[in-house]
């Protein structure tokens, strides 16, 4: 009998397409109704620019139907949302700040998103399978690192405001950091399935948790100091926090052992504390923190308690778009461009983005979930975790779940190195999603003998 | 290598949960008390950006809510500032500072409850909130006067139209400009405000009413005359006792009369001539023959002690409870601790003026809607029976004499009677007395009624009484009503 299978995995690329119109639709609404709310009036240069957009989306769509057919059909319309939202607040600030769209900050980046998504997609077209990368893995740990502490450099680190995670070079300045997320996950990836065997099985066991050898803790102490070094010199805790988190991570999914998550946070509580003990600028953040509205805390920042008092403004159901004041927190339209959300789209409206980010990291891991290969799993989750991690350390910055440090939103906020890392990691998760998604090829044609009729001898 | 995957979903499930938590305390939980805060400046932009109602006397806009292009939306306007600024008060970034702007801010910012329907509408229409009109009921013309009057004299000039109650004139000077405080340039706010502040002459408080109460001297004896007459043991033509010093019981100070000179030849005056020529000596003898409690009682009936509010509050005017027989002589002549507002004098001489009856004053005359209608109109209101209309009526054609051949013939009218009464308030030794003149017109058939104060006798020094500084600006008031 043969058997003909017709069943063929959905590719859902019909409903990206679908999903992308609508998101630029809801992106064009906003824009409309910041414009309406600010000036009245619906300028000449909408269908422009929301046009643009649109093409920049489809172009993108057309290259995961050209290239990677199978991947992922949600986040491409989850992104596409999201750094349109991100471009209509930045609008919004900048028409607040008295800026048209030629000389506003939105323009700049609409332009960078444009370039971000046209190097995602080459990084699509290029990187034809995700294992590729696992070739480069002591060269992407060595970027990773060499990035990461880049901005401590003499000439080219620039410190700005307190922060010392920038590199300027001529009129250029780039947050290298965001690009070594990714770098660094894929050493990680590479990294940990080549040991992790060594690392998961070895070790005595005490109390129920099997402690690794102490020659295996070797990689977790060079993270942790690194990533002391760049809290206590580059003064970032979220940098700090979101490339140890991401390796405890990967080394917890690589190892499925619990001690080393135990181990991990035990380090990071010391280091951070100790560097409490150390140093004032760090001290201060604490003070920010839980006390922001004293006077010793608001004589040295009141930036975000403006922006805590710009989201009770907005309260549930904010001011709507452009009707309210989130330009009066300084960096609304970069680190506190959640507190200009929930202030005009009120709690609800950042709910629902702060969902658009649980699908996307969600779709992450179910990539994850359904790859085939080590590598591609640990790098899937890696990616996926570090997003949920910025996120958490962004927000949870602005809403006081812990100390405000200087990390950017994925897609929403302003800058360009942020919005190219994002989609270059973006691309890379397509990339493993297709992978992960497509059917296994037929090993062989079927054999004559499958073809073959099955011969009921008839005993009668 | 799936289990730990699914692991860490449920870790980024925490993560956002502990987001969605803290968003749900800042945005809801504790939203009323962040925006509560005094430092909160979204909360200070969301009432200060607002287009206002006007404020109207007669036809014209005294003050306005104009569009500017800056974060404040609205520029306050006070056309006449120095004219009208004790009225509308100022509406600045620290709120509305006295007058109409602070005691109709309901009103006038759109957020009273009597708005309700219409911010309902406007909010289905899309429209932004606009606050109502507030019309008032001074007459222009009086108020000029008045300012005009008082010139260069700190002082404070009121006027009534007794039939009603409607303010028709409420001038205090020194005056200020309310632009200076409505100015979106907060530095320049700040130091307008500390030097007004700081101005020995206090430019920003109103003298009508609720400056330093002042002591009303000789004008307080028309309420003294109506005490008496009242407990009809008197007659305009009672005689009594007007010696050049009365010598006060269980104390050696005595009570003199102005110059020193008894009242008259005979050492004798009826009411009539005592309150024409002011006799101190008479009305102190007079005040401690009917008592404390009737003096008391009379001053009540006139308003004093009441909290009113036009819808300003006025501080409540004072005759002091418990008094000696020598502190009730100073206080029938008006001295010792009576102390009054402008505004109360003016409604002694408005009682007499409406037949006894004392009408509640008020400012405002009508609320008026963005779309016209009224939303409030002013009824005018019984204060209370101060005197029956035979006393009003004594008490009349005796303040008529007083401007006829007394104290006050500098504010005769030609061709109008007018009744009045001069006062000249001593207040501390070597200080110069306030100048007081109470008044109404026409006498038959009153109008307007006035009081007038010039503080430490205005510009013509110790020597000038009432009659000389404050009955010419009553003149001139009365004149600008009368002639239409």
């Amino acid at each position: 009998m043969s058997v003909v299978s017709s069943y063929k995995p959905r590719q859902g690329r019909n409903v990206e397409l679908l999903l992308v119109i609508a998101a630029v639709a809801i992106v064009l609404l906003a824009y409309l109704n910041v414009e309406l709310a600010t000036t009245g009036e619906i300028p000449p240069g909408t269908l422009t620019l929301v046009g643009g957009y649109l093409a920049l989306a489809i172009g993108f769509h057309l290259v995961l139907r050209w290239r990677a057919s199978y991947a992922d059909p949600l986040m491409l319309p989850i992104v596409t949302l999201l750094n349109g939202l991100g471009l209509v607040m930045i609008h919004r600030i900048d028409i607040a700040n008295g800026k048209s769209i030629a000389d506003g900050v939105a323009l700049r980046q609409l332009l960078w998103t444009a370039v971000a998504m046209v190097i995602a997609a080459v990084v699509l077209v290029v990187l034809r399978d995700h294992r590729v990368l696992r070739r480069y893995t002591y060269l992407a740990g060595a970027i990773g690192f060499g990035l990461l502490l880049l901005p401590l450099l003499p000439v080219i680190g620039t410190s700005i405001y307190g922060s010392r995670i920038w590199i300027q070079v001529g009129p250029f300045s780039f947050q290298p950091g965001e690009v070594a997320k990714i770098a660094l996950a894929i050493f990680f990836a590479g990294y940990l399935v080549q040991t992790r065997d060594a690392l998961s099985v070895a070790g005595r066991k005490v109390l129920g948790v099997t402690l690794p050898r102490a020659r295996d803790l070797g990689p977790i102490l060079v993270a942790w100091l690194a990533s002391l070094a760049v809290l206590v010199f580059e003064r970032d805790l979220g940098s700090s926090l979101l490339f140890f988190g991401l390796f405890v991570a990967m080394l917890y999914v690589a190892t499925e052992r619990v001690s080393w998550i135990a181990i991990g946070l035990t380090l990071f509580c010391a280091g951070a504390y100790l560097a409490y003990l150390v140093f004032g600028h760090v001290q201060t953040r604490v003070l920010l923190w839980l006390d922001t509205f004293s006077p010793e805390a608001l004589q040295a920042s009141d930036q975000l308690a403006k922006g805590l008092m710009g989201m009770a403004a907005g309260g549930m159901f904010g001011t709507g778009l452009g009707r309210g004041r989130p330009d009066l927190t300084y960096f609304a339209e970069s680190d506190f461009i959640v507190p200009s959300f929930g202030e005009e789209i009120g709690m609800i409206g950042l709910f629902a983005i702060l969902m658009l980010y649980v699908l996307l990291v969600q779709r992450g891991l179910r990539t994850s979930l359904g790859t085939r290969d080590g590598f591609g799993k640990l790098l899937a989750a890696g990616l996926s975790f570090s997003l949920a991690l910025q996120c958490f350390v962004v927000v949870g910055g602005v809403t006081r779940v812990i100390p405000l440090t200087g990390l950017t939103m994925p897609f929403l906020s302003s800058g360009g190195s942020s919005l190219l890392a994002n989609w270059t990691l973006v691309a890379i998760l397509l990339r493993i999603s297709d992978h992960a998604r497509r059917p296994l090829p037929e090993a062989s044609a079927p054999s004559a003998v499958a073809e073959a009729r099955t011969e009921v001898v008839k005993l009668r | 290598m799936n289990a730990p995957v699914r692991r860490l979903s449920l870790v980024v499930a925490a993560l956002f949960a502990s987001l969605l938590v803290s968003t749900t305390l800042i945005q809801y939980v504790f939203a009323a008390d962040l925006n509560a805060r005094p430092d909160n400046r979204r909360t200070l932009l969301s009432t200060f950006a607002r287009e206002r109602g006007e404020i109207l006397v007669g036809q014209t806009t005294v003050a306005k809510s104009v569009p500017v292009d800056d974060e404040y939306k609205f520029q306050r306007v006070y056309d006449e500032p120095n004219l009208y600024s004790h009225v509308t008060g100022s509406y600045s970034f620290f709120g509305a500072l006295g007058g109409l702007e602070q005691a109709e801010n309901a009103f006038l910012s759109g957020s009273s409850d009597k708005l309700f329907y219409r911010r309902v509408s406007d909010l289905f229409t899309g429209r932004r909130a606009q606050g109502a009109t507030i019309e008032t009921t001074l007459d222009p013309k009086v108020q000029a006067a008045a300012a005009d009057g008082l010139e260069g004299i700190k002082g404070a000039a009121v006027a009534l139209d007794p039939r009603t109650g409607a303010i028709l004139a409420m001038v205090s000077h020194p005056t200020y400009d309310p632009n200076d405080l409505a100015t979106h340039d907060l530095k320049a706010l700040d130091k307008n405000y500390t030097a007004l502040n700081k101005d020995p002459d206090k430019p920003l408080v109103n003298r009508t009413i609720n400056g330093d109460l002042y002591p009303p001297g000789s004008v307080f004896k028309v309420v003294t005359a109506a005490a008496a007459l009242s407990t009809g043991d008197y007659t305009e033509d009672s005689e009594l006792p007007g010696p050049a010093v009365l010598d006060l019981p269980d104390t050696t100070a005595d009570l003199p009369n102005h110059d020193d000179r008894a009242c008259s030849p005979s050492g004798k005056v009826t009411l009539t001539e005592a309150l024409a020529v002011s006799c101190n000596t008479a009305f102190a003898s007079l005040g401690m023959e009917i008592g404390a409690d009737a003096l008391q009682a009379q001053a009540a009936k006139f308003g004093f002690g009441d909290a009113l509010s036009v819808p300003m509050r006025v501080t409540p005017s004072t005759v002091p409870a418990q008094m000696n027989q020598p502190q009730l002589a100073q206080a029938s002549i008006g001295q010792y601790d009576v102390r009054v507002t402008p505004l109360q004098m003016a409604m002694v001489a408005a009682g007499v003026a409406n037949r006894g009856v004392v009408m509640q004053p008020y400012l405002v005359q009508s609320v008026i809607g963005s779309d016209l209608s009224v939303i409030e109109a002013a009824d005018p209101q019984e204060l209370s029976q101060a005197v029956t209309p035979e006393v009003a009526a004594q008490l009349t054609a005796m303040m008529e004499s007083v401007v006829e051949d007394g104290s006050g013939r500098r504010a005769q009218i030609s061709g109008v009677d007018v009744a009045g009464k001069t006062g000249t308030a001593q207040h501390g030794e070597g200080r110069k007395a306030h100048a007081w003149f109470i008044s109404f017109a026409p006498a038959n058939d009153p109008q307007i009624a006035v009081a007038v104060l010039a503080e430490d006798g205005g510009v013509a020094g110790s020597e000038a009484g009432g009659g000389t500084v404050a009955a010419p600006i009553a003149k001139q008031m009365m004149e600008a009503r009368l002639k239409r």
